[in-house]
């Protein structure tokens, strides 16, 4: 199984880079280092979504809240910065990662302590959440120049000639690469969701790896809640409107198992990069921007196709349960 | 914590007298509720009771309980389809695209559920073909039918239907009573003759309490699902039919956000998100809950995305509710 793993994080390499390199053959400057880097850059917040979602999933649950906890944490932070310039930077970040962390922990709670499906909890605190960005704001906007320039301009910073926004991206890359395999957090939460029994009788308490792993998700989606609303320098109720989808696609793409238990953060972060790549390269050949959501509904398709085949022994134990090196080899 | 306690199967050790059974079922609790809502809009304005506006309420929920019908059987049978809106936006864009090239009324109905159904069978294949679990292929499904919408149609919109095509979303049968709420009366009988009067009801609700049993007793769970989404994107196809008769024109964002509220009316309506349980006519209650919450609020001015905060916190109380009792009543017992 690892084996396999392994081969899906090369073939997406491989798939990104002959990607690359016909659209560079397209438009001259696409491969060049410059854009590239802009191309991670503007990923970024997708790739630290797909991680807090990724975390989510392995625990077999969803998170169809983050964007919606993105909006309004967004314009929790962009107005409390409006209203107080004179408020440090750092308080606010910790502000936006502790109402994430909030809202997340409302889904935790609900799915842990009452046992409510993920997908029915998330689906109604995805309109909740949003729904209160708008009686937050009354429905207005917080436009550029009611944000301090600090606010505005950190995460644009150049240091060592990326801007700190991808500094921020691959700092976290780093940390749930650390968290999920280097912790108990990050053993529990593939043992929950690749076998709940087994893990149980583990003495691993699934509810609360799935309560942490919803608080995780709300957290990053707090933290890119503020780094939206900085790079777009806009908040306002309908930012990320469907967002939630393309953190899933990013896992599914990345060959992390909706059944939960499987999955790489190397995966989620390439097919972040994936759907990245493609969202970037349309409008250099010359494809309507209105056409990226039919691609990855395309994309999204294709990849649970190539999952599934990947994980066939899950789907196929059906009176052939006695014939398992069919599907384990 | 215990799984003992989640497991739906537990059995009690003996049920309840029959009329306590019924009076804590979910429909008559959910009766209750509506009843309620009903007295206080009544009472909160002045506006609420009258036949014509009651009947105008009723547009607020007749398109999505179509589709809701259908989910109802999907979710029983254990799967779940998140496309139905965006079927809509490929529906309502193609009739308007036949609209523009010159269709009439009756070619543009069969366009739009013929588009329906397609988009029914593409997911039914993928999911009982393919065996691929259902709510990841119609999240992807979901972006790629209303991508085509937005591929065809970018920042345009369709507005040239033919003047009779607006009898199926603005018409009246007799008196009050809109063509639409005729449908939705009579798709109620139909579904709830299908699914509770047939074989095919209880193969839905076999599949959805133990997929394996319902393999071994041999039942066709594949063409049983496959016929599940082809109806599921037949309903959304007819919805999509009385929804673009009714606003008169089609834009990719049509319908946006649907889904979410045909889900919550299923579950609203009693039916087991985890499958295997549930009844027509607790999502027809459920959906004249939503839509006098919805319409009552809408008298009273709150803004469409205030009321989406009532749905969802809707939603994921009235699912709460029966989990918070069955502890108290177990902690009581002393377990």
């Amino acid at each position: 199984m690892n084996r396999l793993l392994k081969n899906r994080e090369i073939l997406l390499v491989a798939i990104i880079v002959v990607m690359i390199a016909g659209f560079a053959t397209r438009a001259e400057g696409f491969a060049s280092p410059a854009n590239l880097a802009n191309i991670f850059n503007d990923t970024s917040i997708l790739i630290i979504l797909a991680l807090g979602q990724m975390a989510v999933i392995l625990t077999k649950s969803i998170d169809l809240s983050v964007a919606a906890n993105l909006a309004f944490t967004g314009m929790a932070v962009a107005m409390t910065n409006a209203a107080y310039p004179d408020l440090p930077l750092a308080l606010l970040i910790v502000l936006a990662i502790g109402i994430g962390a909030f809202l997340g922990a409302i889904n935790g709670y609900l799915v842990w302590a009452l046992q409510i499906p993920p997908i029915v909890v998330t689906l109604g605190t995805l309109t909740i959440y949003r729904g209160m960005a708008f009686v937050l704001s009354g429905g207005g906007w917080v436009n550029a120049h009611q944000m301090t320039p600090s606010f505005l301009n950190v995460p644009r910073l150049p240091v060592l000639g990326l801007p700190v926004l991808s500094w921020i991206a691959i700092f976290i890359v780093i940390g749930a690469w650390f968290v999920l395999t280097r912790l108990p957090f990050g053993r529990a939460a593939y043992a929950s969701g690749g076998n709940p029994t087994a893990a149980v009788y583990a003495g691993i308490d699934i509810g609360w790896t799935k309560f942490l792993a919803f608080v995780l998700s709300g957290a990053l989606a707090g933290l890119s809640g503020y780094l939206w609303v900085s790079r777009y320098a806009v908040a306002y109720v309908d930012i990320a409107a469907g967002f939630e989808l393309d953190t899933v696609a990013a896992c599914v793409i990345g060959g992390i198992s909706i059944a939960g238990g499987i999955g790489s953060v190397a995966g989620a972060v390439l097919g972040a990069l994936f759907l990245g790549v493609i969202k970037n390269a349309l409008p250099v050949i010359g494809i309507s921007p209105f056409a990226q959501m039919a691609i990855s509904g395309i994309v999204i398709v294709l990849a649970v196709v190539f999952n599934a085949r990947a994980e066939k022994k899950a789907g196929r134990i059906i009176l052939r349960d006695r014939a398992v090196p069919e599907g384990s080899a | 914590m215990s799984d003992t306690a989640t497991t739906k199967r537990a059995i009690p050790d003996r049920l309840g007298t029959r009329t306590s059974r019924i009076l804590a079922s979910w429909e008559v609790l959910l009766f209750g509720v509506a009843v309620l809502i009903f007295v206080f809009n009544a009472f909160a304005s002045p506006y609420f009771l009258n036949a014509w506006n009651l009947s105008d309420a009723t547009f607020n929920f007749t398109e999505k309980a179509m589709i809701a019908f259908a989910m109802a059987l999907l979710v029983i049978a254990g799967e779940i389809d998140l496309s139905v809106a965006a079927i809509i936006a490929l529906a309502s864009t193609t009739m308007g695209a036949a609209a523009q090239a010159g269709i009439g009324t009756p070619g543009l109905v069969a366009i739009g559920i013929a588009v329906g159904l397609a988009c029914g069978a593409f997911n039914g294949l993928l999911v009982s073909g393919l065996r691929l679990p259902s709510i990841v292929v119609t999240i992807g499904t979901m972006s790629l039918f209303r991508g085509i919408s937005y591929i065809v149609l970018g920042d345009q919109a369709y507005g040239k239907y033919p003047a009779d095509f607006a009898f199926f979303g603005q018409g009246y049968v007799v008196w009050v009573f809109s063509f639409e709420l005729v449908l939705f009366i009579t798709l109620a009988i139909a579904f709830a003759i299908l699914l509770h009067a047939t074989n095919f009801g209880r193969h839905v609700y076999v599949i959805g309490n133990n997929e394996f049993a319902a393999r071994f007793s041999g039942i066709p769970v594949e063409r049983v699902k496959f016929i599940l989404f082809l109806l599921t994107g037949l309903m959304a196809g007819v919805a999509a039919v009385c929804l673009t008769s009714r606003l008169g024109s089609t834009r990719p964002s049509i319908a946006q956000g649907w889904e979410l509220e045909v889900v919550t009316m299923v579950v609203l309506g009693g039916v087991s998100i985890l499958g295997g349980a549930g009844t027509i006519a607790g999502v027809v209650i459920a959906a004249f809950v939503m839509g006098l919450v919805t319409f009552g609020l809408g008298l009273l001015n709150v803004p469409g995305i205030v009321m989406s905060i009532f749905v969802g916190l809707l939603l994921i109380i009235t699912i709460a509710i029966p989990i918070v009792a069955q502890r108290f009543k177990e902690m009581s017992l002393g377990k």
